[in-house]
């Protein structure tokens, strides 16, 4: 039980008033973020990060997640009151709970969703609490040739994994690795793809990335749209809260069941849209009446929140153990922790032990704190979306440009997030995910290292990764999964043979 | 064949925006392969040189995006896949050019000036608003924004003529 006793210390870290006050902040920033357009988890922690450099480590990542778990709880907010993801994994949310408030019910769907975040997260925080130390335990093991094992099943099950075509995602990442490449080699000192311009010395940073990517080019996404929100207002009451508890109790296998899909799909980079989805889904098939889903079930709402949540929330456990982040959101976070000169990754656990608990036990408070700003302050945020968008785009522009600049007080940044915004908008409009270029960007460096790191202990042969059976069993699964849909499209190939006389037929 | 429905039609497809975003992926590939093999992507006395990674990455990044521009050649004539409405992007153009006036201008003024002229521009442009409601708020979110940053935080933001006229 030596996790409990370290935890208890973390509290101690945490619960401190100083804390406490920039936990506020953050998840007040956070729900705000989630509730504009444009603005979201990752690139709004990436706007406010240059902020914290002068925090200290703890209290700043304490801040820091709690603004992500502001976005998370935030997101729900648009979709039922206004018909708007606010988050790409709040777009389930929406299915039932913008008819719930359509209906009258909008304080039942948001208690509801708020209270499956809340319930989403805490599982998964105690899944971080207890397998995290484990995991970081195991992972003392590793030498570069598993790390950079382990960076390879994060990228293959991308491909595997991804909605979008195999090739699109390759493509993204590929071009996450090749800017993460530009600038100085760190082991050799040499000048790589700057082709002598010197802003490029410096290479691409992923913040910047960032915030184009998501700011700017969700922005031009919006607009496109042609945005007016319309939506319902709501008020939450303590007797709505104490019925909807009550109702919603009955649940308690969807809750399990979505957090379970959370958890897996945070930890595994799937991150926390694809397990709303899955875990609607999952909730509808399962359901005895699935022909109310879609018109304001209640279970509708609390299966794509409780996932998304803990999805979003064990997306930290490989940050924290390997130094892998399991989402945008927590690679900005990753590169934080980089900035303040702490390495992700087993070490962390051995050397910065107040830190890691107190993020940890920060988890806990936070997400109760979180839980009661959102369900006390719901009809200020209602009213924040009713400010026109033309009052809305243009200052999001302007944070966006602030935040990018600050990052190293240079105007070619903010040239690049423009350059960045367009690209964004392009590949969401193309179909090219996002999520693992900015991934690629950010571990593109450490991939490196370790693949050179491990090719110079072998000599330069490859057969380092199934050189003993830790780092070949990874090897294998990153096999597996890259090769994944191929087995898929095999079968459909196969089926379609066979349908092909019934179809001439015809 | 039916006279070519991009004529009249309101949309643009998918296609030519398929197609350069793909090309546009081959040509950084190609860059990114030319230099690797500057810099060398062999093996030298102390282990792998700076191109050893980036070379594999480049070929990747050839091959995923040259598999893109290759299918979309292949289905060229069958693809009806709409891109966006013209008036969507209209929109977006509309969005994009102040954006990127804003940010040239920040050279000129500093962001604070650029900011308050931005704001603004999308008030009365796109909201209607008088002059009333418009000139506060153009104001006001700069003038925030310096006190959070220069005078809180204590983040120095580009500054341009008339700041330093007023003395920052």
């Amino acid at each position: 039980m030596e996790e409990l006793a370290n935890l208890a210390g973390g509290f101690a870290v945490a619960m401190s008033w100083q804390n406490l006050g920039f936990m506020l902040i953050g998840i007040t920033l956070g729900v705000l973020i989630g509730v504009l357009p444009g603005l979201g988890g990752a690139n709004g922690i990436a706007i406010l990060l240059p902020l914290t450099f002068s925090m200290n480590p703890t209290s700043a990542i304490i801040m820091l997640s709690c603004i992500y778990w502001g976005a998370l709880f935030g997101g729900a907010i648009t979709s039922i009151l206004f018909n708007i993801p606010g988050e790409p994994w709040s777009v389930a949310t929406t299915f039932d709970g913008f008819p719930m408030a359509q209906q009258g019910r909008a304080a039942q769907a948001l208690t509801a969703a708020f209270t499956s975040s809340f319930v989403g997260a805490v599982f998964a925080v105690a899944l971080i609490t207890f397998l995290a130390p484990l995991l970081a335990k195991f992972a003392l093991k590793f030498g570069p040739a598993e790390f950079f094992a382990v960076q390879l099943l994060t990228f293959c099950s991308f491909i595997g994994m991804s909605k979008e075509p195999a090739a699109k995602t390759l493509a993204s990442m590929m071009l996450g690795f090749a800017l993460a490449a530009v600038g100085m080699d760190a082991v050799t000192g040499q000048l790589r793809m700057t082709y002598d311009v010197p802003e490029l010395l410096r290479g691409f940073d992923f913040l910047i990335a960032v915030i184009g990517l998501f700011g700017i080019g969700e922005i031009l996404l919006t607009m496109e749209e042609g945005l007016a929100f319309k939506g319902k207002s709501a008020k939450i009451s303590p007797k709505v809260v104490w019925q909807t508890w009550g109702e919603i109790f009955k649940y308690w296998k969807t809750f399990l069941r979505s957090t379970a899909i959370g958890c897996w799909m945070g930890i595994t980079p799937g991150g926390a849209t694809p397990a709303s989805f899955m875990s609607y889904g999952m909730a509808r098939r399962l359901s005895k009446k699935p022909q109310g889903f879609g018109k304001g079930d209640i279970e509708g709402v609390i299966a794509p929140e409780t996932a998304a949540h803990a999805a979003g929330t064990s997306a930290l456990l490989p940050m924290l153990t390997l130094g892998i982040p399991g989402s945008p959101t927590a690679a900005v976070l990753l590169g934080g922790l980089l900035i303040w000169g702490l390495q992700p990754g087993p070490m962390l656990f051995v050397e910065q032990k107040d830190f890691v608990w107190g993020l940890i036990a920060s988890m806990y408070l936070g997400n109760i704190v979180g839980l009661i700003v959102v369900l006390t302050t719901v009809p200020w945020w209602a009213a924040i979306l009713r400010i026109p968008f033309s009052v809305i785009a243009p200052v999001i522009i302007v944070i966006c440009a602030i935040g990018a600049y600050t990052v190293n007080s240079s105007m070619f940044d903010v040239v690049m997030m423009l350059v960045f915004g367009l690209v964004g908008y392009g590949f969401k409009k193309l179909k090219y995910p996002l999520a693992p270029m900015v991934l690629a960007l950010v571990l593109g460096d450490m991939a490196e290292a370790s693949f050179r790191q491990a090719m110079l202990l072998s000599q330069g042969s490859l057969s380092i990764f199934w050189a003993n059976p830790l780092v070949g069993s990874i090897f294998a699964l990153a096999i597996v999964l890259l090769i994944w849909p191929l087995w898929g499209f095999a079968k459909n190939l196969a089926r379609a043979r066979e349908a092909r006389p019934v179809g001439e037929a015809n | 064949m039916s006279p070519d429905p991009d004529a009249a039609a309101e949309h643009v497809r998918v296609r030519w925006p398929e197609l350069l975003t793909a090309a546009f992926l081959l040509a950084i590939a190609l860059l990114v392969i030319v230099d690797s093999l500057r810099v060398g992507i062999g093996w030298a006395d102390d282990g792998p040189r700076s191109g050893y990674f980036p070379f594999y990455v480049g070929l990747l990044l050839a091959g995923s995006s040259a598999w893109v521009l290759l299918s979309q050649i292949w289905r060229w004539r069958s693809d009806k896949t709409v891109f966006a409405e013209r008036g969507q992007l209209r929109l977006v153009v509309a969005v994009l050019l102040p954006m990127s006036v804003y940010v040239a201008v920040i050279f000129v003024t500093g962001i604070y000036i650029a900011s308050a002229l931005l704001i603004a521009y999308f008030m009365l442009r796109y909201g209607k608003y008088g002059a009333k409601l418009t000139l506060p708020v153009a104001l006001g979110v700069p003038l925030f924004f310096f006190l959070v940053f220069e005078r809180w935080f204590l983040v120095p933001l580009p500054k341009g003529p008339i700041e330093r006229l007023l003395g920052f």
